[in-house]
């Protein structure tokens, strides 16, 4: 066998629960045993539209928490904005819903083996999967700084159960709805410097993953981000969701998001050339 | 049931008629851990130049009403990577392998036949001379009868006569049987029908084409009736001349439907993409289909609905569509 998607099983998934938190969705899905190779940072592919949908890519979401106990047994929550008509499908399907889901994809997080200082950096809804990785960082003893933002509050996610989890929390938003105006990297080198930093976990829209990336390399912190790259198939065939990754020799090589990712160094992504890598001529 | 399954693409034998389409399944590692390779007729790699190749700029991809667009202007590692590490890690598997190859000019697809010529475990070579996704669609061999010929007849005379060459097909061009009847008199054992159609989607957001290479191919479902439709005019044709059909299949149905217009092998592409199961369930569900139908062998139904005899037709009432 191959180690390519090695934990990931083509599964049917209830939904337990759907509750409207904000702009999202959470949604509650019993997938039994698969969850103990469930990390964050992993992925999950869904069917979505039903039997002959004409749809036919699935689509991938962040794992938000995982969680192996309770009366429903392995249990992942997912946040999904009901954007596209894709997501909208999936955010109409009640409790007891059946989902065609592939899971887990991709590479997790890097837990660090001692207790570090974490800053975990969430852009809109890309705050998901940070709360989980949140929860395994305390437990691992780490202490978790987090900072979030968006263009306004309405799409901050932040749920209640999400705050207990860290030692601190900074929102930002744009417009001012609330917490402090502007962008979560307008004082990144002080929050870094002035915390200890030893490593920062982002995940959100590429542009602010570019910048944080920046930031985190001029004060040499180990930047670990979850990237967001359009994607057809989540498992490593279609080839769609590639990134210019650095290689140790210098070379820049497309690395496919869904299975080199999502979580990448930040140091080694070629941010200034996503999107521009043009066929090589003769 | 015990229905004989198995089929010949000229002189290469499978078990199956089901196959993974190229550029839809990699080279199979990926598959691997959703169904075992050796189990499906045999595994189409992703097209493979001679050098290694990044492809073309992201975004690469737009989902459209049943199907997709794709522009990824075949990423790949080169020949010399895939014969050191693919080739061999199919074999281990059990898998049978079908190699797609696609150069920029002739002498590339001759080089490209030279390194494979010799390499164990192969089954057959798909000429891929259709790839929309290049920058200058004079490329695109397949759109041009002289050019079509002219790398059929360079592949052939390297890899002689032991292994069979199918040529992969464009379906946007006027006539496909005049392009399938050059490749077939330049020593084509089979063609493959059919290649993704050349579209484009702009973002009504940006005002500006979608996709980072502007067009893209265009797959899945909503390019079946194309495919079958060229498979019937080919088989109509060249009734001894065996295909490969592809273009949308996600269900059994949809691969009787090709093996009804003429395909003795139906690649399943796409379809992946939303399962990775896809492959072996589309195979398990032609079994099922061919034996309610009657038929004890796979090749007593290729091209079926080529038969004059009416009433053979009025048996079969759910083959006129959906």
């Amino acid at each position: 066998m191959s180690t390519i998607n090695r934990y990931a099983q083509q599964i049917s998934a209830q939904v337990l629960s759907n509750k409207r938190v904000g702009q999202y969705h959470q949604i509650l899905i019993s997938v039994g045993d698969v969850v103990k190779y469930c990390r964050p940072g992993n992925f999950i592919a869904i069917a979505v539209g039903g039997d002959n949908s004409s749809m036919v890519l699935r689509r991938a979401f962040a794992l938000s928490r995982v969680s192996d106990r309770g009366e429903f047994g392995g249990t992942l929550e997912l946040i999904v904005a009901p954007h596209g008509s894709g997501s909208r499908w999936l955010c109409s399907q009640g409790e007891g819903a059946l989902l065609d889901v592939v899971t887990p994809l991709g590479v997790a997080f890097g837990i660090p083996t001692e207790p570090v200082t974490a800053l975990l950096i969430g852009g809109g809804y890309g705050s998901a999967p940070l709360f989980g990785l949140a929860e395994v960082l305390k437990s691992r003893g780490c202490h978790v700084d987090m900072i979030l933002g968006a263009s306004s509050s309405s799409k901050i996610y932040a749920p209640l159960e999400g705050k207990r989890s860290v030692n601190s929390l900074k929102i930002y938003t744009e417009d001012s709805s609330s917490g402090i105006p502007g962008r979560v990297t307008d004082s990144l080198e002080e929050i870094i410097s002035e915390g200890a930093i030893d490593v920062i976990y982002s995940c959100g829209p590429m542009a602010m993953l570019s910048a944080i990336s920046t930031i985190a390399q001029s004060c040499e912190v180990v930047h670990q981000c979850a990237v967001e790259e359009s994607m057809a198939c989540g498992i490593g065939v279609c080839m769609t969701c590639v990134l210019p990754v650095r290689q140790d020799d210098g070379s820049i090589a497309m690395k496919r998001s869904c299975i080199d990712g999502p979580v990448m160094d930040g140091a080694n992504v070629a941010w200034e050339v996503v999107g521009k890598i043009q066929e090589t001529k003769e | 049931m015990s229905i004989d399954l198995s089929t010949t693409l000229g002189p290469a034998w499978f078990p199956t008629p089901i196959f993974t389409a190229s550029g839809c399944a990699s080279s199979g590692r990926e598959l691997a851990q959703f169904f075992p390779l050796k189990n499906i007729g045999a595994v189409v790699t992703k097209s493979i130049m001679v050098k290694a190749r990044p492809g073309r700029p992201t975004p690469r991809m737009a989902e459209t009403p049943s199907g997709m667009l794709n522009s990824i202007g075949l990423q790949g590692p080169g020949i010399d990577s895939f014969i050191a590490n693919d080739i061999p890690w199919l074999v281990e598997q059990g898998a049978r392998i079908i190699v797609s190859i696609a150069g920029e000019t002739v002498d590339e697809y001759a080089t490209l036949a030279r390194r494979l010529r010799s390499v164990p475990g192969i089954s057959a070579l798909e000429v891929n001379i259709s790839c929309p996704n290049v920058e200058n669609r004079g490329m695109v061999f397949a759109c041009d009868p002289v050019s079509s010929r002219a790398v059929i007849d360079g592949v052939r005379r390297i890899i002689g006569g032991d292994l069979p060459i199918i040529a992969k097909l464009s379906p946007d061009v006027t006539d496909i049987v005049a392009i399938a009847r050059e490749v077939v008199n330049a020593g084509a054992d089979g063609v493959a029908l059919i290649n993704t159609l050349l579209g484009m989607v702009i973002n009504t957001e940006t005002m500006r084409p979608h996709l980072g290479g502007k067009t893209g191919g265009l797959s899945g479902p909503a390019i079946r009736p194309v495919a079958v439709r060229a498979i019937y005019q080919v088989h109509q044709a060249f009734p001894k001349v065996p295909i490969l059909g592809m273009g949308g299949v996600r269900s059994g149905r949809d691969a009787f439907e090709m093996i009804l217009a003429g395909a003795s092998g139906v690649s399943v592409g796409t379809a992946t993409f939303g399962n990775p199961r896809a492959t072996l369930d589309v195979q398990e569900e032609l079994e099922v289909i061919l034996t309610e139908k009657g038929f004890t062998t796979l090749r007593s139904a290729v091209g079926f609905a080529h038969r004059q005899d009416r009433q053979d037709r009025q048996d079969s009432p759910e083959m006129s569509g959906e």
